[in-house]
């Protein structure tokens, strides 16, 4: 056997892999413990505060009787209006430039400012968003607004949307919005192209194409990419502020006009406090926005588990 | 060669769906499928030259030559599935029973219907074994229950599947063998009553046990299907088809019956590549 280039000793290769070991070891070792440290006197901090109570009371003064109803039904509010608004579109929209759009300049060119997108501050989307939702551009005074239904009852409805948790729910859908579509995109993209092929030789349209085969199959991994961008919006507060989450509430939404802050802002007013008593009690609403997001992602792994039975065998 | 040549007005009209063709006298199959100077490509690059090459209906036409020679671009522009790949285009004449198969206007929806396809790799969808037969009718219209499940039964029996599944249909179609998998492929074809079915080199990731069921059953099928077969496998060629054409670079070198081709073929490259001297 002719032998070319020269051997490279099996010690010196053992030595490398056992090194690399160690560095990746290291990393991980360091990133667990920060994070265990950081938690671990979050809980220490804020435990002793949490109570049904805590839970069910309005804000206040008195650091004592202070509560987080108002922060934590305005998160929820919030949410649920991004998710309604964020999630199909991004999915159509994912859809329209995997399924349907020809590889285009047009489309490569959407492609790239989706991408940028997800990169942009979301305070940006703040500014925004106060402007195009909050004020209408301007087109409509917020002297004289153009409303529809009954300002006590939960159908109401009222342009420009001003304060509202509306507006807030639609804002942070669209801080969400780039990294949903991007996530939706790549959960269609893992679908293998023979079930389309096979799909369209059976005479689909690209609609029951997508309906029938690609959505089914790439469902599982969107609803994870859907968990990591509202696990991204319950914990935004700068976009909020802009458009005007209040830092300091003591109703909860009942319509899509109310007024409302979300657990960020509470946690983020608790916390610039000089008063020792309140750095507890926003350790303890850090406490609650981590259960929160918990039960999130609780949500998402019960309900890819379901949607992915039927396809096993 | 034995190209027919026809008046197109003495063509068959297009068919009405599901309807078989008139039968024609003995000797002279009705046509299925026409070509006259057809060529393809993919951008710039020429894959098919000036083809000419008429399908009988009820017969397996089998495609042959060397990877690279066309074959396989010729099957997808009969289902037009070529119109899924940017830069694919084609000119000359194609046509299906006088259909125009080339023609941008055409619903390439309902052509498809009435042209099925099966695979090189099986790829049932990741549903149970009763809905992949039922997909391609349920594209198409509203069933009843009992219908649907007389149909689902009807397809498995002609793709020789229902004795081993008839008890499982609610399982998942990937649990089968791939030779399973293949055949449940085809019923999933037929179910749709096609007229044509296209079959991409059908056996290739196959076992010879699941190859020999296959080609079994592709001779019972084709007393109601026109077949056409693009395979490497040319024992195969010989075994199911009743006429054989051999493409290389593009062209169509020759076509013909079988046993004449592979045993006294008139063009040298022919005789070089059934004989294995290259391909």
């Amino acid at each position: 056997m002719t032998t070319i280039g020269q051997e490279i000793p099996i010690a010196t290769r053992r030595r490398k892999d056992k090194l690399m070991l160690a560095a990746c070891l290291g990393a991980t070792t360091l990133a667990v413990t920060v994070l265990s440290v950081l938690l671990l006197s979050i809980f220490v901090q804020g435990a002793s505060s949490l109570s049904w109570s805590f839970l069910t009371s309005f804000a206040s003064r008195k650091p004592a009787q202070a509560g987080i109803l108002s922060p934590l039904m305005g998160s929820l509010w919030v949410c649920a209006i991004c998710a309604l608004v964020a999630i199909p579109v991004g999915i159509a929209t994912a859809i329209y430039l995997e399924e349907y759009a020809r590889r285009s300049r047009l489309r490569n060119f959407i492609q790239l400012n989706i991408s940028n997108l997800s990169g942009v501050p979301s305070i940006v989307y703040g500014i925004l968003a106060l402007a195009a939702f909050g004020r209408c551009f301007g087109a409509i005074s917020a002297d004289d607004p153009l409303s529809l239904g009954d300002p006590d009852g939960f159908f109401y409805l009222q342009l420009p949307f001003g304060r509202s948790v509306l507006a807030g729910g639609l804002t942070l859908s669209l801080v969400i919005l780039p990294i949903m579509i991007i996530a939706a995109q790549e959960a269609l993209r893992a679908v293998p192209p023979s079930l389309r092929q096979a799909a369209l030789a059976l005479g689909s349209t690209r609609w029951q194409m997508v309906w029938k085969v690609t959505l089914p199959s790439a469902m599982p991994t969107m609803m994870t990419g859907a968990i990591l961008s509202m696990s991204r919006a319950i914990g935004e507060a700068a976009p909020l502020l802009v458009v005007g989450g209040v830092l300091l509430l003591f109703s909860v939404p009942e319509n899509l006009m109310s007024d409302f802050t979300v657990l960020p802002l509470q946690i983020y007013n608790w916390a610039g406090r000089p008063q020792a008593e309140f750095h507890k009690i926003a350790a303890a609403a850090i406490i609650v926005q981590l259960a929160v997001l918990l039960a999130f992602n609780a949500v998402a792994i019960i309900i890819r588990r379901k949607l992915q039975r039927p396809l096993q065998s | 060669m034995s190209h027919v040549l026809m008046d197109p007005a003495t063509t068959i009209p297009q068919a009405q769906s599901g309807s078989t063709p008139t039968p024609a006298p003995a000797g002279t199959p009705p046509l299925a499928v026409e070509m006259r100077g057809l060529s393809a490509w993919y951008g710039t690059h020429q894959v098919l030259q000036s083809i000419d090459l008429d399908i009988a209906a009820n017969r397996v036409c089998a495609l042959i030559g060397p990877s690279g020679c066309g074959k396989s671009t010729l099957l997808r522009w009969l289902n037009r599935m070529n119109d899924t790949i940017a830069g694919a285009r084609a000119s000359g004449r194609l046509s299906l029973h006088g259909l125009d198969l080339l023609d941008r206007a055409l619903d390439v929806v309902d052509l498809r219907r009435r042209v099925g396809m099966v695979f090189q790799k099986p790829n049932p969808f990741p549903k149970s074994i009763f809905d992949n037969v039922a997909f391609g009718p349920r594209l198409h219209r509203a069933y009843g229950r009992t219908d649907l499940e007389e149909l689902v039964e009807q397809s498995l029996r002609a793709s020789a599947l229902w004795e081993e599944v008839k008890d499982r249909l609610k399982k998942s179609a990937l649990s089968l063998s791939g030779g399973q998998q293949q055949r449940l492929c085809i019923a999933r074809a037929i179910a749709v009553d096609p007229e044509v079915l296209l079959m991409d080199e059908p056996c290739s990731a196959l076992d010879p046990r699941s190859t020999a069921s296959i080609e079994e059953l592709i001779r019972e099928l084709r007393e109601n299907y026109t077949i056409i077969i693009v395979t490497h496998n040319m024992p195969q060629a010989s075994r199911v088809s009743d006429t054989t054409a051999f493409f290389d670079e593009g062209k169509l070198i020759e076509s013909g019956d079988p046993d004449t081709l592979f045993t006294t073929p008139r063009e040298r490259r022919t005789e070089d590549y059934v004989s294995g001297r290259f391909g």
